[in-house]
């Protein structure tokens, strides 16, 4: 092929979609749609794995001591519940350790609330995180730290706490979430081509007329082929990058508006920048190979006499 | 020029089109097809730009051998044969002068004689001021002739014209046929199926009459011979 040829198939390809306004426009639009409530499921479906990780890495306990318990009494405790044989970790935290991961969670306006509490005004007590090798066996361990809490008097811990009952619950929902949510996506996936089949389908009438007459003029079947692919390679590449940029800044403000409340709950999303990494990838590469599939799909069946 | 031994067309669906045509058509030609509707002229053209290929017989155009041909050797062979037709075929989103310009750049024509040879064509179908037109902004008459002027611009040496004038009024038709004369007088070959008696009556060429896939008359500076 000559240079002046491939710069004129990119340049009838380009000027392909604005001859072609409406059906430009109703496949940028059908692919925009299907890729938006794509991104959108994908972007619940990383929050909700995210959400399901982070609730069961919180299978542990946590042990809190009293406030005016001293640092020997606690490396005491610690060997204690190093003994205990289910128990993988101990970890010891300070106040300040609890104080510092408490503001994390309540993010930027978090901060500004517990100001007030650093140092000597602390309300939090020293506390002990303890993992165990096997979640099925908490019940068992916490049972056992709580003998040795009231081996001393007064108790050794205020509060021990490990998500007591739900547990069990808990596995069984973040295994379903998981399945549901990789259905969902898949199903969209699909329903998002046939969508994209069917304005191609018009588009195929639509062109009919048009790539009866290049033959007619002498036209070789690379000739006709090459701008209808630039076409849609560039429908499909556009429509992607405009849902790519909107599913992710609409994601970003959604985070930055609902960060603090979500904090209070102890529950934090998937970064805009980690989603960022997922969904443009993702959604470019699709709509982009849908763009061209499209186009090479409407283009052979007429090209065939 | 286009040669036909014992030519047999049969659609898939068993109708037999063409039922054992042979002629002759020599370089410079201008030939009237003529004959009832559905006896096989509208096969006869299509064979001849190889939109349809024969079932039986041997058919050359311009030394290719159309029966045998490679599909991917099919667009070079119609580089060198022009298409006109009854509804034109134009491109509509292009102007006059892309229809036309767009026959040479599927060929790979270089750019400068491109826009010398384009204008050029327009000029001589005389519509040089109207070039940047569009399809729909130009009259029946002048859609046929940009049509002519695509036809003509890679200097075929076949025109098919399959009812070049059928949808125009009289006074048009004429002048279409004027400049189909003007382009025959210059070399090229003109194959041409119609219903006009009035032209073929006036204007008097070869004749070729096909009737039930036959050919039933052959005359030199022949009548239409139907009644209208």
């Amino acid at each position: 092929m000559k240079l002046r040829t491939l710069a004129r198939h990119l340049r009838e390809g380009v000027r392909g979609i604005f001859r072609n306004g409406w059906m430009s426009f109703a496949s940028i639009s059908s692919i925009f749609i299907s890729l938006f409530i794509l991104g959108v499921f994908v972007l619940l479906a990383l929050n909700v794995s995210k959400l399901a990780d982070q609730l069961e890495s919180q299978v542990e306990i946590r042990a809190f001591l009293q406030l005016d318990a001293t640092a020997e009494s606690a490396a005491a405790l610690e060997t204690k519940l190093r003994a205990i044989p289910e128990v993988k970790s101990v970890e010891y935290r300070t106040p300040e350790q609890n104080l510092q991961e408490m503001s994390e969670m309540l993010g930027a306006d978090g901060k500004q609330l517990l100001e007030d509490y650093q140092g000597e005004d602390n309300p939090l007590p020293a506390s002990f995180t303890i993992e165990v090798y096997d979640p099925q066996t908490i019940a068992a361990a916490a049972s056992q730290v709580q003998a040795v809490s009231a081996a001393q008097d007064p108790p050794a811990f205020q509060q021990i706490k490990y998500g007591q009952g739900t547990v069990e619950t808990l596995f069984k929902i973040t295994g379903a979430v998981r399945n549901i949510g990789l259905i969902i996506v898949a199903g969209l996936a699909v329903t998002a081509m046939f969508l994209i089949a069917t304005t191609i389908k018009t588009t195929i009438i639509a062109r009919q007329r048009e790539i009866g007459i290049m033959k007619l003029v002498g036209a070789t079947n690379a000739f006709i082929r090459w701008p209808f692919f630039v076409e849609g390679a560039l429908i499909g590449f556009l429509s992607s990058a405009l849902t790519a940029a909107v599913v992710v800044l609409g994601y970003g403000e959604l985070i930055r508006q609902s960060e603090f409340d979500l904090g209070l709950m102890s529950i934090r999303l998937v970064s805009m920048e980690e989603a960022a990494g997922i969904i443009v990838p993702v959604t470019i590469g699709i709509g982009t190979l849908l763009g061209v599939w499209g186009s090479v799909l409407s283009v052979r069946r007429y090209l065939k006499v | 020029m286009i040669e036909m031994m014992d030519i047999w067309k049969t659609y898939p669906n068993g109708a037999h089109a063409l039922k054992g045509i042979s002629v002759v058509i020599d370089r410079n030609e201008f030939v009237y097809i003529v004959g009832p509707s559905g006896a096989g002229k509208s096969t006869f053209m299509k064979l001849i730009y190889r939109e349809e290929f024969p079932t039986k017989g041997q058919l050359f155009v311009n030394g290719f051998n159309i029966g045998k041909l490679k599909p991917r050797k099919i667009p070079y062979v119609r580089r060198n044969i022009g298409v006109i037709f009854q509804d034109y075929r134009l491109l509509p989103k292009l102007t006059a002068y892309e229809n036309v310009a767009f026959a040479m750049e599927v060929i790979e024509a270089p750019r400068k004689l491109m826009k010398k040879r384009t204008m050029e064509v327009l000029e001589l179908v005389g519509l040089g001021g109207k070039h940047a037109h569009l399809p729909a902004q130009l009259s029946g008459g002048e859609q046929q002739r940009v049509a002519i002027a695509r036809a003509i611009v890679n200097n075929p040496s076949v025109i098919v014209a399959d009812e070049p004038t059928g949808n125009l009024d009289p006074e048009t038709s004429w002048g279409i046929m004027n400049l189909l004369e003007e382009i025959n007088f210059r070399g090229t070959t003109i194959v041409m199926a119609t219903h006009n008696r009035e032209i073929v009556n006036t204007l008097r060429k070869r004749v070729i009459a096909i009737e039930n896939g036959l050919i039933a008359r052959d005359q030199a500076r022949g009548e239409y011979g139907y009644e209208a």
